[in-house]
């Protein structure tokens, strides 16, 4: 029925990292199958399926990843938005079970990035011979590092130093700093690409990409596949004690993108959408931040998280500094963030991130986090944003 | 005289050198490239408006892994011209954190791109500091 809560029956996610012997449909298929098994239901349950797979392009995802774990004649939704592909393939099969057209939902996001390297501005097309005008600022030739970067770590190396310009208080350690506590999460997280701590003078002093974000202060590049089935309430009374158990409540999924503001084409604007993408979730889901125990944020470099704590509300407006350095966002700290180790230590196969952060969530509102366990979990939230943009947000509670 | 084109519709090279934003009739929100409609209020119709010279770099970075064939390192920035915001290079400048800041005052400044085979040269633009004032914060 519309309106009815929707859960998270089984979530998986392989490893993040190298996985030179498996393709995407590989990976996909472990993440579905691992789903289906951790939500003990098979792809004959299941009613609606999507799934994102950025550097796929116009390939059918979702239909080769059915032509492995079964093929049932469901409608597939191939969804792409950017780095918030994951989240909105999870809310486009929420929005099927709220539409009451399915009571069981497979979202799946699969990407291979292991090696890759700037994934935008990493190649430019050669000056013709003659100037001719072309493109939508009627340019004689490729515009990237003539006029600006279209390198994502400059992009929002752009946004932190813009963020430190407007509040103060922001320097190159501080954003290093970040980057460390991720590290240092990751070292407990067998999944992330990276279980190895840095210290500040090591990520200070590796490769500068684009000022102030060293490599180990970018997102990993890397291979990976997260998948999640979902349930409606109605369902879910019909399941086992011990799965209705295990389900995670929906509480909120949010969906925003940018709204017109000057300089927003010029520098996108990743604040406003995903502010209001924090605030219509907080108001669905009844929740304020101070209710939450963990989140996941997207961390696609050390200088986005910072600016993420401000719009998701986890400090007081221009407090984001401050916020970090008082320690709340270590694991031991009052608002943990990131102890997965973000993007930045875990990785960020992008179509699967959105669904990866869940996964994150869900295993310490469930109590299966082991080493890593946020003791007493009971409500957090995971925040994707996709360039263009795209903001997703979900909030998440442990069943009572 | 040397053909000189501007490398992009919406520089002017004057003299004085100077950017051409699409100015939203009905809002007034301003563009840099061809528009279909106003995405701040939907309006369709557009008139030219010229963008101060001098501005304030308001977010910053430089630039050290790029495509092949982009000199490193670069600064690339946001400067705000008198509430229009533009994006450029910070050029005549040395790219390394002691000689930018957020709060630089800079000025518009062209220079040739490239020229092409028929020896028409594209003139581009960026931004330098005002002499002068080197401690914006």
């Amino acid at each position: 029925m519309a309106g009815e809560d929707i859960w998270i029956l089984g979530i998986h996610m392989t490893k993040f990292g190298k996985h030179p012997d498996r393709d995407t449909v590989d990976l996909a298929s472990e993440a579905v199958l691992g789903a289906l098994a951790d939500g003990g239901v098979t792809m004959k349950d299941v009613g609606v399926m999507a799934a994102g797979n950025l550097m796929g392009g116009a390939a059918a995802t979702g239909q080769l990843i059915q032509k492995q774990v079964g093929q049932t004649g469901i409608p597939v939704y191939n969804v792409a938005n950017a780095c918030a592909t994951g989240a909105t393939a999870l809310r486009t099969v929420i929005m099927s079970l709220k539409a009451d057209e399915s009571d069981v939902g497979l979202a799946v996001g699969v990407e291979k990035l292991a090696g890759a390297g700037l994934l935008v501005g990493g190649s430019r097309a050669a000056d013709s011979d003659t100037w001719t005008r072309r493109g939508r600022f009627g340019q004689v030739a490729p515009v990237d590092g003539r006029i600006g970067t279209d390198t994502m770590p400059g992009v929002f190396a752009q946004v932190g130093m813009e963020y430190g310009h407007r509040y103060g208080g922001v320097d190159f350690e501080l954003f290093a700093r970040i980057a460390e506590k991720n590290h240092a999460h990751s070292t407990l997280n067998p999944l992330a690409s990276y279980q190895k701590r840095f210290s500040l003078e090591e990520i200070m002093n590796d490769v500068m990409i684009a000022y102030p974000n060293t490599r180990p202060m970018c997102s990993a590049n890397c291979d990976g596949a997260a998948a999640a089935v979902v349930v409606t309430d109605a369902k879910r009374k019909t399941l086992s004690l011990e799965q209705q158990r295990r389900c995670v409540k929906v509480s909120a999924s949010v969906l925003t993108t940018d709204p017109w503001e000057e300089a927003c084409q010029i520098l996108p604007n990743v604040n406003t959408l995903t502010r209001n993408a924090a605030q219509q979730a907080y108001e669905t889901a009844g929740v304020g931040p101070e209710d939450l125990d963990l989140v996941e944020l997207h961390d696609c470099f050390a200088t986005a998280e910072l600016v993420h704590y401000d719009n998701l509300m986890l400090c007081e407006e221009g407090g984001a500094a401050d916020f970090f350095r008082s320690g709340a966002t270590w694991r031991d700290g009052k608002m943990p963030v990131n102890v997965s180790g973000g993007l930045e230590s875990k990785g960020h196969p992008i179509a699967a991130t959105g669904i990866a952060n869940i996964w994150e969530v869900c295993h310490h509102l469930r109590g299966e986090a082991k080493d890593r366990q946020i003791e007493g979990a009971k409500v957090g939230l995971a925040h994707v944003i996709g360039l263009g943009s795209a903001c997703g947000v979900h909030i998440l509670e442990a069943a009572a | 005289m040397t053909n000189q084109i501007p490398f992009v519709d919406y520089l002017a090279l004057g003299p004085p050198p100077h950017l051409v934003a699409h100015e939203c009739d009905s809002c007034s929100a301003r563009y840099f490239d061809h528009r279909n409609a106003c995405a701040a209020c939907g309006g369709v119709s557009f008139h030219d408006a010229d963008v101060d010279t001098v501005g304030e770099v308001r977010a910053f970075t430089i630039v050290s892994l790029a495509a092949p064939g982009i000199p490193v390192p670069f600064v690339a920035a946001v400067v705000d011209c008198g509430g229009t915001s533009v994006r450029g290079n910070v050029t005549n400048v040395t790219p390394d954190p002691e000689h930018v800041s957020v709060g630089m005052k800079v000025r518009l400044t062209t220079s040739v791109v490239g020229v092409d085979a028929q020896g028409t040269e594209a003139v581009g633009f960026g931004f330098e500091p005002l002499e002068g004032v080197t401690n914006g914060g």
